[in-house]
């Protein structure tokens, strides 16, 4: 569905996105997984249009979205929903607001359809009676929550996650592991999420990429991931700092 | 002399980026504006930051103004016997350039510094990112409105200074100072003519596009967490400031 070629990116004299390929299928889990300042985030603003690259194309259903005239890429862009590491809520407006932004800009529909919507999206990742609340008064895990509340409420066809647990304790990252899981099979949408967290990686992938100095350098499932022997996928995988990867 | 020259290099470098992206700015939020869907909300949310919400500072401002420009005339004219011209002094320099100059600076230092700390926090947050994502253009939601604000509520805004500004003055000259209210009203209405009241209005309209767009760009444009967002507040409230000024002393001469 998604086809990554070639994706290349500088920032001044660092080469951030050095080649990169990656196959994105419909409907799957796919988690980019690689250590901080790799470039991660970096390849998710590609996709999502943040950024434009240097040079390579991003394909979606054999479209390149990084050649499209703003007018086109508004339209793609309806398509995808986007959970940003901090949330990203606006802090101007209450939850209901936030969740129900998309639909007041987008639709005609009046304000009691899309509160029940909000509350329906708001009830799919576990929240109720927060509508009227505002960003600064949710914990962490809740602000999460609300935000991939946002992300899904146009039923989008593709979300990404930008770190969906750093800043969460164990057991709540855990919560979202299964939040990720329930939505994502509940909706069938292709969920692209970026992390460095191995074991909220192993519990709901579909499929692993590892990116290393601006290349994916290995690709697959769980178990295969699991059973390759690639001495820096291992490094990474097992947390250790003595390996080929140089702690800097 | 090298590493001088350098940095006179980047420093000019990052000016020309700057006035150039500010340039794209207004372009692309002239072409916004006009385009559907408006949302005369956030547009009537916006003027009322800074139109209502200034009011009280620029009434203080204006009519403080006012009376400390009677009472220096007044001690200045007295001299060559002319007191009765304090009224039509008062009146020209408010509707001509304190007005405007001053509300502009006013608003600025108020509203346009709250601007760009909001869309400046808005940015390191990835608020405006998330708007973007949900494919919402961010200058036209973020930056017409307030552009649009600022367009339409500096000439009240200086309509209000320059009024408050004449009472003022009358106040100290008439009741304060002395001089006979049917001479300082004839006289005022005597020297003052529509124009220059027009001519306020205009410089007014020029200040407001200079103050939203430059509070505008420098928060929508914002990176360095807190301490870039705190920069950006300082920045826009220094350039606006200083442009406010030279644009002035340029409309000034062609419109003497």
């Amino acid at each position: 569905m998604i086809k990554i070629i070639n994706l290349k990116k500088a920032f001044g004299p660092k080469q951030v996105l050095d080649g990169v390929n990656l196959e994105i299928e419909k409907g799957k889990i796919t988690v980019i997984i690689g250590r901080s300042g790799e470039g991660k985030s970096v390849l998710l603003k590609h996709i999502i249009g943040l950024l434009k690259p240097d040079e390579g194309k991003i394909l979606l259903d054999g479209q390149d979205i990084t050649a499209m005239s703003e007018r086109d890429f508004s339209e793609v862009l309806k398509r995808f929903g986007m959970l940003f590491q901090g949330a990203a809520l606006f802090d101007s407006m209450s939850v209901a607001g936030n969740v129900g932004f998309a639909l007041k800009e987008h639709t005609d529909m009046n304000d009691e359809d899309i509160l029940k919507i909000v509350r329906e999206k708001l009830n799919r990742v576990g929240l109720a009676n927060v509508e009227d609340m505002m960003p600064a008064d949710l914990s962490g895990g809740m602000k999460k929550r609300v935000g991939l509340a946002r992300a899904i409420v146009m039923d989008p066809e593709i979300v990404l996650f930008d770190e969906p647990t750093t800043g969460l304790d164990p057991i709540m990252s855990d919560s979202i592991a299964d939040l990720v899981l329930d939505t994502q099979r509940a909706l069938k949408t292709t969920y692209i999420l970026i992390t460095h967290d191995i074991p909220f990686t192993y519990k709901i992938a579909d499929k692993i990429a590892m990116l290393h100095e601006g290349r994916i350098i290995e690709e697959g499932t769980v178990e295969e991931m699991k059973a390759n022997q690639n001495p820096i996928l291992r490094q990474f995988l097992e947390g250790r700092a003595e390996g080929p990867i140089k702690v800097y | 002399m090298k590493a001088y020259l350098e940095s006179l290099g980047k420093s000019s470098e990052q000016f020309i980026d700057g006035m150039g992206k500010m340039a794209i700015m207004l372009f692309k939020a002239m072409m916004y504006a006009f385009a559907p869907p408006i949302k005369l909300r956030n547009i009537f949310k916006q003027m009322e930051f800074v139109g209502v919400q200034s009011l009280f500072v620029v009434i203080l401002t204006g009519s403080f103004t006012g009376m400390v420009l009677a009472l220096q005339s007044y001690n200045a004219l007295k001299r060559f016997g002319a007191e009765s011209l304090v009224g039509p002094t008062v009146a020209l320099s408010m509707a001509r350039e304190l007005g405007p100059v001053l509300t502009g600076l006013m608003v600025t230092g108020r509203a346009g510094s709250a601007m760009a700390t909001e869309l400046g926090t808005m940015r390191v947050t990835e608020q405006i990112d998330a708007l973007f994502t949900m494919a919402v253009n961010p200058i036209k939601y973020l930056v017409v409105p307030r552009i649009l604000a600022g367009i339409c509520m500096f000439p009240l805004l200086t309509i209000i200074t320059d009024f408050v500004g004449v009472i003022g003055g009358y106040f100290v000259g008439v009741k304060l100072l002395g001089i006979n209210p049917g001479i300082y009203i004839g006289r005022t209405i005597d020297f003052v003519q529509v124009d220059d009241i027009f001519t306020g209005i205009t410089k007014s309209i020029v200040f407001g596009l200079i103050t939203t767009l430059v509070a505008s760009y420098n928060g929508f444009y914002t990176s360095g967490g807190a301490e870039g967002v705190g920069r950006a507040a300082t920045s826009s409230v220094v350039m606006a400031s200083v442009l406010i000024l030279v644009s002035d002393y340029l409309m000034s001469s062609f419109m003497a």
